[in-house]
């Protein structure tokens, strides 16, 4: 396959038919915590991005350059959560110096983005998808940074859906018992049953 | 006192359903209830662990500091899991998946370090812990249950509905979202008659 359609296929994947938050379950937490209002799962969504795209690249150099040769492949989780932590940091000054409206924008997401299991879960995936792959050198750090940006897409796809449900939801009579996150997980299951209908748009594998 | 510190994790705040913590794994690996008690013990003994060292060390973390040290001294807990369960159970190491290093971000292990650990003695951390883990357990268990019997027709691997054509979807993520939504609305109708 070529390299375009290999890049094509993994982002579809990410995307759509393996969406993070609504067929793998990642980062349901900010999902259900931030998707009340359209701004704040806008601001989110763009932080994950970010984020993610960042933590693909920089796991993915502390996987080759660090854990491989040292023979330290156990202490993958700890190593990932460490560099996660410190660039979630190091984001936040930057973006603090740098730009201080999109600070503003971004601010109160950035630290929750540490505890968010789809970051920590893109850097795992993309470390036993790729790494252990034989192909041009570079090309499993293109194929992680294509997948933490698709990923991240997909993410800020479905919270953008789910503000828009939720916004309609507060002004529609739900029963007593199921005001808020009940009804928002039954919105979910329905939205997540139509992404099903993307299973099968990339071959199986990706 | 200890009993209350032990119950309050069951029922009146128990983990997934009151507080909405730790969805991740509610979600994702409740459809066998096999997988759900696994991951339900693995994260209770990492609770366990984590809340009884932090208990212990909270003097000496500096409190700027305090989230990445919670999360390194869980990281820790975390890779023995991985570890014993490589070992000792690969078929439910291969089941459970990325949820296994996945547990360092579970938001109950952090929060209850956090919101309880580092203030309270050794004891009543032990006793938050034990309740919390098995109020998570009992949570992912009983929607395991929902969706194990509904979209497969089995309990713990046994066939009980032989009459019935299995529905996959509750098998499927979608599936996943209703039962958990419908449980919840059901944890809060019972609490509601409960006040009244």
């Amino acid at each position: 396959m070529s390299l375009l359609g290999q890049i094509a296929f993994i982002a579809i994947g990410a995307i759509l038919v393996n969406n993070f938050v609504l067929q793998r379950f990642l980062g349901l937490c900010p999902y259900m915590g931030v998707s009340r209002r359209t701004e704040s799962a806008l601001g989110m969504g763009m932080a994950v991005m970010f984020v993610m795209t960042m933590a693909s690249a920089v796991t993915w150099f502390v996987y080759e350059f660090l854990l491989v040769p040292f023979d330290l492949i156990f202490l993958r989780t700890v190593a990932y959560i460490l560099v996660i932590a410190s660039l979630v940091q190091l984001v936040e000054m930057i973006i603090q110096k740098m730009s201080p409206s999109l600070h503003s924008a971004l601010g109160i997401y950035l630290p929750l983005i540490t505890t968010n299991c789809a970051v920590l879960g893109v850097a795992i995936l993309n470390a036993d998808r790729f790494c252990s792959s034989e192909g041009i050198p570079g090309e499993s750090l293109l194929f992680s940074v294509i997948q933490g940006f698709s990923a991240g897409i997909g993410f800020t796809l479905a919270m953008l859906l789910m503000s828009g449900t939720r916004e309609r939801l507060d002004r529609a009579p739900v029963p007593r018992s199921f005001q808020g996150l009940p009804i928002a997980f039954i919105a979910a299951a329905l939205m997540s049953m139509a992404f099903l209908g993307f299973t099968g748009l990339v071959p199986e594998g990706h | 006192m200890n009993a209350g510190e032990f119950t309050k994790g069951i029922v009146r705040e128990n983990p997934v359903f009151v507080l909405a913590l730790g969805l991740c794994p509610a979600l994702a690996v409740t459809n066998s209830v096999q997988n759900a008690a696994g991951m339900g013990l693995a994260a209770s003994f990492v609770l366990l662990c984590s809340n009884l060292f932090i208990s212990l060390i909270k003097g000496f973390i500096p409190s700027r500091i305090r989230i990445p040290c919670y999360i390194v001294v869980i990281a820790s807990f975390v890779v023995l899991v991985e570890l014993y369960l490589g070992a000792y159970q690969p078929a439910l190491d291969k089941s459970l998946g990325l949820f296994v290093p996945l547990i360092v971000v579970n938001c109950v292990i952090l929060g209850r370090a956090e919101a309880f650990a580092s203030r309270k003695g050794i004891a009543s951390s032990i006793w938050d812990a034990l309740g919390m883990g098995l109020g998570f357990t009992l949570a992912l268990v009983a929607t395991a249950v929902v969706r194990e019997v509904l979209g497969n027709g089995t309990l713990w691997n046994r066939a009980i509905l032989s009459n019935m054509r299995p529905a996959l979807i509750m098998i499927l993520p979608p599936g996943a979202l209703l039962s958990l939504g419908l449980l919840m609305a059901a944890f809060n109708w019972i609490r509601e008659r409960g006040t009244s």
